[in-house]
């Protein structure tokens, strides 16, 4: 199993420190992880993304420029990476705040409001983890208990009592993800 | 009629007046005839013989005319790059805190090119001595303006004088220094006369004293002449000096430590 | 139990070192690397192991502090990205002048002048042919992961005290910035003061009488003396040669079409095989793990075996000139590059390679 997966978004989306629970998680459960974000100016208040690989080998290139998932979290992200996903492969991403959605017909494309979730349940903080559970219910790469691990050693100690509402948030996730085109026939 | 004096009649024990201090190695200092720099060598291996820090000691020696003191001096000794004495010295003394580590530059070495380590070792209290030999001139390469040559001072590098507007000021480092908080002792000195190098042994005995003692950053000048710089005899360039250099770079205690 | 954590490149280094003994880092910030600095100051390495940690004033000045350290036979470091090291080459000319062991790191960014923040390889040259002023050279080791990052610390440091030499760990923006799995190891404990004078007699320590002055100084104005310093670098620079030759091959038993690659590229050039082994291709890799000393005998021994060679680097042809220096004309050498940050992607990096050596009529093209 490889899984290399994109995650784009706004800086302060949570999209380094979605990728990073994942990464962690990855680790704990045994899997070669390998975390690559973009860096520098852009990263302050600008865009950020960050790509993610969990595989069961030995992880050739940390950067990439072709994804099994793109998980995007603002319009800039999805206008840039749309065409990076793999044919076949999976798009992920929050229509709030999109105007122009994705048009790909040989990806499977999938939505998730987890803004709107956020807000509705007063979890603004939580919004990344709306998104992760989706992704988690299309790729269940990662097994529950491992991702409680993930959490508890990314998420600093005093942070450590909010992991069960981050948990309740990746539950919900897999409830609110809606398939939005799925590819009707399988692709050779 | 007198008997006539020979050497071996002169070389006699009673006659002692001036020996080598042992820490001084046998080869000839290779300065000029008249130069200050020769004393000040001995003054600090004095010191360091009579505080009986030998095995305790590594020097820093910059790039200049004293760019191979480690020739003459009997001590453990590391040859810095040209200004950066202070950093290296930086770097011994945080590793082997428990040494006794000074640096020995002159004005080029430690007031231009070596300008931001010394403010900054000085600004972080490293706890070292610096012994500054101020000469008002660069004179390994020749005699070329240094940043405390003296208005309208010929140099090779300022052949009509300096003139300040256009090469600026000279720099008096030592007040500067004196005003950071990491510095804890802070003089002006010279050795042309006895009375003088009496007085700059108190202060170098001060300054080590200073650091034994965990106190700060020492800061020791020692101005000195460069008749061959100069273009003076040796007796000519302590007078000019006198009359010329002091004026500017007054002598004296500028920050003494507190007791 | 295994001690794994998931590190940043920068960060894991700051841990190797630590382990590895480390007696003292001087640095001054700059991005791609600021975490080394970071890290260090985070990790209170002075209660952990009693390790020095001080931000300098200037990258000049850290250089100067290494010197002092290391003429005291005492394991430092600094570490920069590549404007930085620029700075440092005067200290890494007088290191080499003095043959004072340090570990250094270069996390390169793309230049020239400030250039940009992102990853780059363009500094191989600097690294590799010496840098500063003088004939001499370091070791340069090419970190292709974050476990490589961590593990050249310590390999760094033994290396440098082997053969009283710098060491240089050339990585980039995207191995330092990136996280990976590491396996830490236990800690070693720093030598003491009585260790080092028994091991390295030539330390500045202070004199004692049972001994002669220790000097540690590059100048010598006997131009006969002075070559004679020289002749006994070189011989070091040979031994090196002979003995510290490290490289990786990647599907190099059946490979007709080889990248030559080293770090981030490398890595990107992994990816490439993948692809182009799914598509019936018979490529393989050879990574270059030491840069100097560099595996000639390895790029001529697959020289003979292939039928073309892809140099990839980011950079615009730097190693290639190491890489024809191995390959003798006897097979192709093609260069591949992107240039100021921007890191080639494995598709584009396999399509270079076909279109010059592998689909007709196209034979030969871009190659130089």
């Amino acid at each position: 199993m490889t899984e290399e997966i994109i995650i784009a978004g706004f800086g302060g989306q949570g999209v380094l420190s979605m990728g990073k629970i994942l990464a962690y998680a990855g680790m704990m459960q045994n899997k070669e992880v390998s975390w690559m974000p973009s860096y520098g100016p852009e990263m302050r208040g600008g865009t950020a993304n960050v790509t993610v690989i969990l595989s069961d080998e030995r992880i050739s290139s940390p950067i990439l420029n072709k994804f099994d998932t793109a998980i995007i979290l603002n319009q800039q992200s999805l206008d840039k990476f749309e065409s990076s996903v793999k044919k076949g492969g999976i798009l992920i991403y929050d229509p709030s705040g999109i105007t122009t959605h994705p048009t790909r017909t040989d990806i499977n494309i999938y939505t998730v409001e987890a803004a709107d979730e956020a807000a509705k349940q007063n979890f603004k903080k939580g919004f990344n983890m709306y998104i992760l559970g989706a992704f988690l219910k299309l790729k269940p790469v990662i097994e529950p208990e491992f991702m409680r691990k993930g959490l508890e050693k990314s998420l600093p100690s005093r942070h450590h009592h909010l992991i069960p509402e981050n948990e309740k948030a990746i539950e919900r996730g897999k409830e609110i993800l809606k398939a939005k085109y799925i590819i009707p026939t399988p692709l050779n | 009629m007198e008997e006539e004096l020979t050497r071996e009649s002169i070389c006699q024990h009673e006659n002692l007046v001036y020996s080598r201090t042992s820490l001084m190695t046998p080869k000839a200092l290779s300065y000029c005839p008249g130069c200050g720099h020769g004393t000040a060598h001995r003054l600090i291996m004095e010191v360091i013989e009579e505080m009986n820090l030998q095995s305790q000691t590594i020097g820093v020696a910059p790039v200049g005319c004293s760019v191979l003191a480690y020739d003459f001096l009997d001590i453990d000794m590391q040859q810095a790059a040209h200004g950066r004495a202070p950093a290296v010295a930086t770097g011994i003394k945080r590793l082997l805190p428990d040494k006794f580590v000074f640096t020995y530059q002159g004005d080029g070495d430690l007031a231009a090119i070596g300008t931001g380590e010394t403010i900054h070792a000085c600004n972080r209290g490293e706890n070292i001595c610096i012994f500054f030999v101020n000469n008002g001139i660069y004179g390994m390469t020749g005699g070329q303006m240094a940043p405390t040559t003296l208005p309208n001072m010929k140099t090779a590098t300022s052949p009509y004088g300096r003139d300040v507007v256009t090469m600026g000021y000279p720099l008096k480092i030592t007040e500067m220094v004196a005003m950071l908080p990491g510095t804890c002792f802070v003089t002006r000195q010279s050795v042309h006369t006895p009375a003088n190098v009496r007085k700059t042994k108190k202060a170098i005995q001060k300054a080590v004293q200073c650091q034994l003692d965990k106190k700060g950053l020492s800061f020791v000048e020692i101005v000195s002449n460069c008749n061959s710089g100069w273009k003076m005899t040796p007796l000519e360039s302590n007078k000019w000096m006198e009359e010329n250099m002091f004026p500017v770079f007054p002598l004296g205690d500028i920050k003494v430590p507190k007791s | 139990m295994e001690d794994i954590k998931l590190m940043k490149g920068n960060e894991a280094i700051a841990e190797g070192v630590i382990r590895a003994g480390c007696d003292g880092y001087f640095g001054y910030p700059i991005t791609p690397q600021s975490e080394v600095l970071e890290y260090l100051m985070m990790a209170r390495t002075e209660e952990r192991t009693g390790m020095v940690v001080l931000q300098a004033e200037s990258e000049i000045a850290s250089i100067h502090m290494v010197y002092g350290g290391a003429a005291c036979g005492k394991r430092v470091m600094t570490s920069s990205s590549s404007p930085g090291i620029s700075l440092m080459q005067e200290g890494i000319s007088f290191m080499a002048g003095t043959e004072l062991p340090c570990l250094l790191l270069n996390v390169v960014r793309g230049g020239p002048g400030l250039g940009t923040i992102q990853p780059s390889q363009s500094d191989y040259f600097q690294a590799v042919k010496g840098g500063g002023h003088g004939d001499y050279k370091l070791i340069v080791l090419a970190p292709a992961s974050v476990q490589e990052m961590y593990d050249f610390a310590k390999l760094g440091f033994d290396l440098a005290f082997k053969y009283r030499i710098q060491v240089m760990v050339l990585s980039d923006g995207a191995i330092g910035q990136m996280m990976e799995k590491v396996v830490l190891d236990e800690q070693i404990p720093r030598q003491t003061n009585e260790e080092i004078i028994k091991n390295y007699p030539w330390v500045t320590s202070g004199k004692t009488p049972d001994r002669e002055r220790n000097i540690i100084t590059s100048l010598d104005l006997d131009p006969v003396k002075q070559e004679k310093i020289n002749i006994h670098l070189q011989e070091k620079f040979k031994k090196i040669t002979e003995n510290e030759v490290r490289f990786e091959t990647l599907m190099c038993d059946d490979a007709e079409y080889l990248f030559v690659a080293y770090g981030s590229s490398a890595r990107v050039c992994q990816k490439a095989i993948q692809l182009g082994r799914d598509k019936g291709l018979k490529v393989g890799l050879l990574r270059p793990i030491t840069l100097f000393p560099f595996p000639y005998d390895e790029v001529a021994r697959l020289a003979k075996q292939v039928k073309g060679i892809l140099c990839v680097e980011m950079s615009a042809g730097q190693m290639i000139e190491d890489v024809r220096l191995g390959v003798n004309g006897v097979v192709k050498v093609g260069h591949f590059g992107r240039l100021g940050g921007i890191i080639p992607a494995p598709d584009e990096v396999l399509n270079v390679m076909e279109e010059i050596f592998i689909r007709e009529n196209n034979y030969g093209r871009r190659t130089n």
